[in-house]
């Protein structure tokens, strides 16, 4: 193509290139746009891309542009099917129709170069090389190089932008810092839409190419593209356009309407989670899936495959995916089958070590807060976590004791659990089974919450006191348990951090080791 | 107006001659103020009023004052009556003019009449004397004698025939002074009545003085006739009380006397301070010394120090029941009461144990039988005990660490030991002695205690002790910064660099200068930083740490309030930065070896059992978080986990509090050894993982290594540093540290056996050593251990009693009897405050007399109104009289002289 054999042009002029390295790409610019006389100037301009140097550089890329679009807005380069170079100049051509194709093929040199520029190792540079395409699609949307159709004025540099995004998305470095620089122009919407329609081509053909297998760093760059994306909830806020239309009536096209973008995200989306992610990003997916992907999505139905797959993944991920689901669930009427049967089973003792466990409970809480539960459900999950507590950190056992709490208050029925009155002088044995998946055969209604009267011995005073709940009957009123979630143990510390006198040892010390039952001094010695 | 008042003063005129009674009873008069309601008991003064009275009255008044003023109002002069009792209606004539002669009498009695005893006064009337008067009264008399005749016969008739006697009688005395001319007959007659009457009057009061001496006498006889009656039976009751007395006396003396003899009337010692009850405590510690040395001798003097080791045990499980019976309240959770209670606590008990008196005794004791010679001697002349001292160890201990103080502390300590008997007599008269000297004792306490278990040390190098000796100087200022403190210690042993401290801590009592207690307090939070900066060192110096802990505990006991907020900050930083790095990582590296020597000097500080401590409680939380957020990744970590472990044991040790981090990470550690991972039957919590990199930490490489295994204590160093190159003394510290796990799960099997839970607590665990690590080979005392634990938790009782709400009180009834208030202030507005009340009064009362004030200036007007109308009235009255006067002369005239003319005329 041209702008290769361009470049087999360089290395004639390279002995030049010491003097006009030096010349001013301003100065350049304004000679070339003075008369055509100059136009081979521009090859110094084009060298000037490729210089090391960051401020030559960047100086370059911008009188580039300007130099560009000036040439754009005087229509001053080919429009239409552009031909070679080589047969442009034996063709049938006017001199001033030679002139344009020569320019028009500069221009494309110049484009595929600030490509090229969008994978510099100087952030700099990325930036500003991002900056002058965008430029240069602005100028081109506004006059198209292609020969207009009338019928529909579909004018949108597609190609131009499919190319930005696919560098954008690199598949080996890590772009995230020039996407989000990015995200202040996806605020366009034509851009944004095209953007997206774009990522999804890229990621089809990709992981195509790939066999669906892993590739962190670009599911990385392009998750964090998409995840930059953020989308207009009506059609009154599709405002700003990157290429604006003239004329009185104004065509409407795909990308004016909302649902069009909804659905062109929804695609996006699904095509990327179509294929095997990385366990973390699945993670941060299911975050953030709640709150910015679903409430996006034309039929977001269409998420239950994910969801489901995720839900049985297990462990972390499955309690992440529980938000989507109650989302589905609750707004979208999906029928789950077993839904509490599984999140009986999602009851394990990492629940409560996970980073995940306030996000947790807060779910948990909703879908237990129905009064439509059977008894031996609730029954059955007070009695797991009752069970579970017996491994949980303070932390946790001062959000699961007022949630326990709170499910007996909502069903009175499980006040068996804390108060049998009936089998006062009876001594059984716990007929719990922890290891019966199914809720309904795990005899919690049978047994009691011995695993809150261990609690009362627990050596945190708060938990201990939360403990001692269950000796007398419950208030009425039931615990907020939002409230309590987000406590760390420190801000707890705090709170009791003042007091007036402070109790001493009595037993006098004499010896490092010593004291508290010599259990140190029994194992460990000085030396 | 005029006429109206006419009739007033007709009507005024009528009553005034009237009687009250017959008032009261005219219905005309009466005017009857009706009542709303009846009140019962209640008492009305205005229920009738006499308006025709009180008005009349009223206007009386108003005569006598306002009139009067009205009257001189616009007049220069004024005539002012000074005579004695002139208007006074009360005093009778006689009187008046009785005062009147008197005072006459004293103003004629000048200085010069003092000396005048024998001279008959002379009488005078008008200033004149009367003697000269008599004297020309003849001439005078002669005059005038006929018409005054005439006109005393006449009033003498008149008195003598008594017609219309009362007005010229009263009038009589009256006008004797001033009607010169009745004045002989009168004062004949006035100083006869005078005569007379002051004889009646003496005869009058001698009749009451008889009448009166003759009633006492009559009165006294009757008194003696009842008193007869009275008396026989007093005086024999009283004869036999006293009878009866005397042996009840000398019972009762003898009881007082016995009850004086005895001690329990003693004086109650005074509320403790923190600083007696620090020394009270280390006192203990050395009354069990000077119990064991007494054992010793007791052979010798087989009777007193019998008793005063019986005294001592008590006194010495007293003291330790105190702090048992308060450690276990604040367990409980008994929170509030604390620091008020801890003092009542312990003053309520030495009522009871008599724990002073025990230690006055002792103490005297202790020096009378001569015991004290011995310490004494062992103290002071430590050459000569050289020879001796392998006699007992004690002695031997206190020498060493007493040589280089001994020169100066001597005598000191001895004056100290002084001072407790005496301030136990005169009630602590001498505190800083008693401070200094408490001390002094926890000095050699510690010493003491520091030295009998390590008797090693007795042989380390006495020449360099000598040397040290020769070094260190008395006292130390206290450091500035913890750089001072570094310089100064850096370059000593540890038992120098213990020395220094404590002679620091001594030189610098608070009890000495004002900025001390600062000081130490200071002192305490550097030390407590160069605790920390031992244990970093490389290797660590926990020697030196071992011997500070003493001083810390002192300073502690002395500063709570500044070793608190000194291990709080530290604990809090710590625990911070943690807290940051689980934020980001999701887990964090162990805590370093002066963490946990931190960790275990707050256990030696302070107690571990409170329900809720400030320093012991965030210590605890500490030690949890870093159980579970902490990954176990090579040997050292896993060292650190147990040493946080053991920690863990400890602080609950005594309050038996459940710890599940702690079973998650014992058990944890046992799954490190498991050598099998593929069928578990049990699930791991974090920091564990079921398998993976670190998982296989504990399985032991080499079985050979297995036999030579022999069970020795693992080194705190290795925490921080461990090196372990060959797979042998890996293997070696893999079962060390597999020993030491599973001696903690006991403990914590004993422990937490009696949580209901129990069985689920340990059921992992169960399975684990049950089904993997018993099929696996291990040391025999390992194996035992294991199967000592499966037993243990076999056993225990998996029936439980289902649970129930505690037994509530029943609520009573509500009674529906009306509560009864007892209100003593009827009529009183209640609910207010005294000045509230007071100022309602006052208020009240002000209005009332300004209304009646205002009333009155009213009536005041108004009646002055009256009289200058009829004023007005009476002088046109006058005036017209006056005119019709004149036009009657003149009409007279005018007909006298018509009448003339017409006779002329005719």
């Amino acid at each position: 193509m041209a702008p290769a054999k361009k470049r087999n042009v360089k290395p004639e002029k390279s002995q030049k290139g010491v003097k006009t390295a030096k010349m001013d790409p301003n100065s350049c610019v304004e000679r070339i746009l003075e008369s055509r006389k100059h136009a081979n100037d521009v090859f110094d301009l084009l060298e000037l891309l490729q210089s090391e140097d960051e401020k030559v550089l960047i100086s370059a890329m911008s009188a580039c542009t300007t130099l560009f679009c000036t040439l754009l807005e005087r229509k001053e380069l080919f429009t239409g099917k552009l031909h070679p170079e080589d047969e442009a100049l034996i063709g049938g051509f006017t001199a001033e129709e030679k002139c344009q194709i020569f320019m028009r093929h500069r221009y494309n040199s110049c484009v595929e170069m600030l490509l090229e520029q969008l994978s510099h190792e100087e952030f700099n540079v990325k930036e500003n090389a991002l900056c002058c395409l965008i430029k240069c699609a602005t100028a081109q949307g506004r006059h198209p190089l292609e020969d207009l159709d009338w019928s529909e004025h579909y004018s949108f540099p597609r190609e131009l932008i499919q190319a930005v995004v696919e560098n954008l998305v690199s598949k080996t470095t890590d772009n995230s810092l020039l996407i989000s620089r990015f995200q202040q122009f996806l605020e366009m919407e034509d851009l944004r839409f095209y953007v997206m329609s774009s990522i999804r081509e890229s990621v089809g053909q990709v992981m195509e190419k790939n066999k669906g297998a892993l590739m962190p760093v670009y599911q990385n760059n392009v998750f964090t593209l998409m995840t930059n994306i953020n989308m207009p909830s009506q059609e009154s806020e599709l405002t700003s356009f990157m290429v604006q239309q003239e004329g009185e009536v104004q065509p409407v096209f795909s990308y004016h309407k909302c649902l069009e973008h909804k659905r062109v995200f929804e695609r996006m989306w699904l095509g990327f989670l179509k294929y095997k992610l990385p366990s973390n990003m699945y993670k941060k997916i299911l975050v953030i899936l709640h709150d910015s992907i679903l409430p996006h999505m034309s039929k977001p139905t269409l998420m239950i495959d994910f969801l489901t797959a995720a839900y049985d993944v297990g462990g972390a991920i499955s309690l992440l995916a529980l938000n989507g689901l109650f989302i589905l669930i609750h707004q979208h009427n999906l029928e789950y089958p077993d839904f509490y049967q599984k999140l009986y089973n999602l009851l394990e003792p990492s629940v409560f070590h996970v980073k995940y466990r306030a996000r947790f409970f807060h779910l948990a809480n909703i879908f237990l807060s129905s009064s439509h539960l059977p008894v031996y459900l609730v029954a059955a999950f007070a009695k797991r976590l009752a069970r579970l507590a017996l491994t949980a950190p303070p932390t946790a056992l001062l959000i699961v004791l007022p949630f326990i709490y709170n499910l007996i208050r909502r069903h009175p029925a499980c006040r068996v659990l804390i108060h049998r009155p009936s089998a006062e002088r009876e001594l059984i044995k716990d007929p719990y089974l922890m290891d019966e998946e199914d809720p309904a055969m795990c005899h919690a209604l049978d047994s009691s919450l011995w695993e809150l009267k261990t609690l009362q011995n627990h050596y945190h005073p708060d938990v201990a006191k939360a403990a001692m709940l269950i000796n007398t009957p419950l208030s009425g009123q039931e615990d907020d348990i939002n409230e309590v979630l987000e406590i760390t143990t420190h801000e707890r510390d705090l709170k009791h951090s003042q007091k007036k006198s402070v109790p001493l040892e009595f037993e006098t010390a004499t010896q490092l080791l010593k004291g508290g039952g010599n259990v140190l001094g029994q194992h460990f010695c000085l030396n | 107006m005029g006429k109206v008042q006419k009739k007033k003063s007709l009507a005024d005129k009528v009553r005034k001659t009237k009687t009250s009674t017959e008032i009261k009873n005219n219905p005309f008069e009466v005017k009857i103020n009706r009542k709303k309601f009846e009140v019962l008991g209640q008492k009305i003064k205005h229920d009738v009023g006499l308006p025709g009275v009180s008005r009349s009255k009223a206007i009386k008044k108003r005569k006598d004052t306002l009139l009067k003023e009205y009257k001189q109002k616009n007049k220069s002069n004024k005539f002012i009556d000074r005579r004695f009792g002139e208007y006074d209606t009360k005093m009778a004539p006689e009187d008046k003019i009785l005062q009147r002669f008197a005072m006459e009498r004293q103003r004629g009695h000048d200085k010069k009449d003092v000396y005048n005893l024998n001279e008959e006064e002379e009488l005078t009337h008008y200033g004149q004397s009367l003697a000269e008067m008599e004297k020309f009264t003849d001439a005078g008399n002669s005059d005038d004698e006929t018409e005054e005749k005439g006109l005393l016969s006449a009033e003498l008739t008149a008195s003598h025939f008594g017609g219309g006697g009362g007005l010229l009688r009263k009038k009589g005395p009256g006008d004797q002074e001033e009607e010169g001319g009745q004045r002989t007959k009168s004062r004949q007659e006035l100083i006869e009545e005078l005569i007379q009457k002051s004889k009646q009057e003496k005869r009058e009061r001698q009749v009451k003085k008889e009448e009166a001496q003759e009633l006492t006498e009559k009165l006294d006889q009757e008194w003696k006739s009842i008193q007869a009656l009275m008396v026989k039976k007093t005086p024999k009751d009283a004869d036999a009380e006293k009878t009866e007395e005397k042996p009840k006396v000398e019972e009762y003396d003898m009881m007082v006397r016995e009850l004086g003899f005895e001690m329990k009337a003693q004086p109650s010692e005074k509320l403790k301070t923190p600083e007696e009850l620090a020394r009270e405590e280390t006192e203990k510690l050395q009354k069990l010394e000077v119990h064991l040395t007494l054992i010793s001798t007791l052979i010798l003097s087989p009777t007193l120090p019998l008793i005063i080791t019986v005294c001592v045990c008590v006194c010495v499980c007293v003291c330790a029941c105190c702090g048992q019976a308060d450690r276990l309240r604040r367990m409980m959770g008994d929170e509030g009461r604390d620091s008020s209670q801890h003092q009542v606590h312990m003053s309520a008990d030495d009522l009871n144990d008599g724990f002073i008196l025990d230690k006055h005794d002792k103490k005297t004791l202790a020096y009378e039988d001569g015991k004290w010679n011995i310490e004494d001697e062992s103290e002071g002349g430590q050459d000569e005990d050289e020879a001796e001292s392998g006699e007992d160890q004690e002695t031997d201990a206190e020498e060493e660490e007493d040589d280089d103080e001994d020169g100066k502390e001597e005598s000191a300590e001895e004056e100290g030991e002084g001072s407790i008997e005496k301030e136990d007599d005169d009630g602590h008269s001498d505190l800083d002695s008693e401070e200094e000297e408490s001390e002094n004792e926890e000095e050699n306490e510690d010493d003491d205690v520091v030295s009998v278990p390590k008797p090693k040390k007795k042989s380390v190098t006495k020449e360099e002790q000598e040397a040290a000796k020769a070094e260190l100087p008395y006292t130390f200022t206290a450091p500035e910064n913890y750089n001072c403190l570094k310089n100064l210690l850096n370059c000593h042993t540890p038992d120098n660099q213990r020395l220094i401290v404590a002679r620091m801590q001594k030189s610098n009592h608070p009890s000495l200068a004002v900025g001390n207690k600062l000081k130490l307090q200071n002192l305490l939070g550097f030390l407590l930083e160069y605790v920390g900066e031992l244990a970093t060192r490389n290797p660590p110096d926990l020697l030196t740490v071992d011997k500070l802990i003493p001083e810390l505990y002192t300073l502690c006991q002395m500063f709570p309030e500044a070793a608190r907020q000194a291990l709080q900050s530290i604990m809090g930083d710590v625990a911070h930065s943690m807290e940051e790095v689980i934020e980001v990582n999701g887990h964090a590296p162990f805590p370093t070896l002066d963490m946990l020597i931190y960790l275990k000097v707050i256990a030696l500080l302070f107690p571990t059992s409170d329900f809720r401590h400030p320093v012991t409680t965030p210590a605890l939380l500490f030690i949890g978080q870093a159980l579970t957020k902490c990954p176990v990744r090579s040997l050292q970590d896993l060292t650190s986990g147990l040493v946080l472990c053991c920690l863990a044991v400890e602080y609950v040790s005594l309050s038996k509090r459940f710890l599940p981090e702690l079973i998650n990470f014992l058990f944890g550690t046992l799954h490190l050894a498991v050598q099998d991972k593929t069928s578990l039957g049990y699930s791991v919590v974090p920091p564990f993982r079921r398998s993976g990199k670190h998982c296989d930490l504990l399985v032991v490489s080499d079985s050979e290594s297995i036999s030579s295994w022999s069970r020795k204590s693992l080194p705190l160093s290795a925490c921080k540093h461990l090196e372990l190159e060959e797979d042998r003394d890996r293997d070696q510290h893999r079962l060390t540290c597999l020993s030491t796990c599973l001696d903690l799960v006991k403990r914590c099997c004993l422990l937490y056996k009696e949580l209901t839970s129990f069985t689920h607590i340990f059921q992992p665990i169960r399975v684990l050593l049950s089904k993997h690590l018993s099929s696996q080979t291990l040391p025999d005392s390992l194996q035992e251990l294991q199967s000592e634990i499966v037993e243990m938790i076999s056993s225990a009782p998996a029936a439980h009693r289902v649970l129930v709400f505690d037994k509530k009180k029943p609520i009573p009834l509500k009674l529906l009897t009306p509560k009864i208030v007892e209100v003593l202030d009827y009529g009183k507005k209640r609910g207010s405050s005294r000045e509230e009340r007071e100022q309602e009064r006052l208020k009240h009362k002000y209005k009332k007399e300004f209304k009646g004030a205002l009333r009155e200036i009213r009536k005041d007007s108004r009646f002055l109104a009256r009289e200058k109308l009829s004023e007005v009235m009476n002088r046109d009255a006058e005036r017209k009289r006056k005119v019709r006067e004149l036009f009657g002369s003149l009409a007279t005239q005018e007909g006298e002289w018509k009448a003339l003319k017409r006779r002329k005329r005719k």
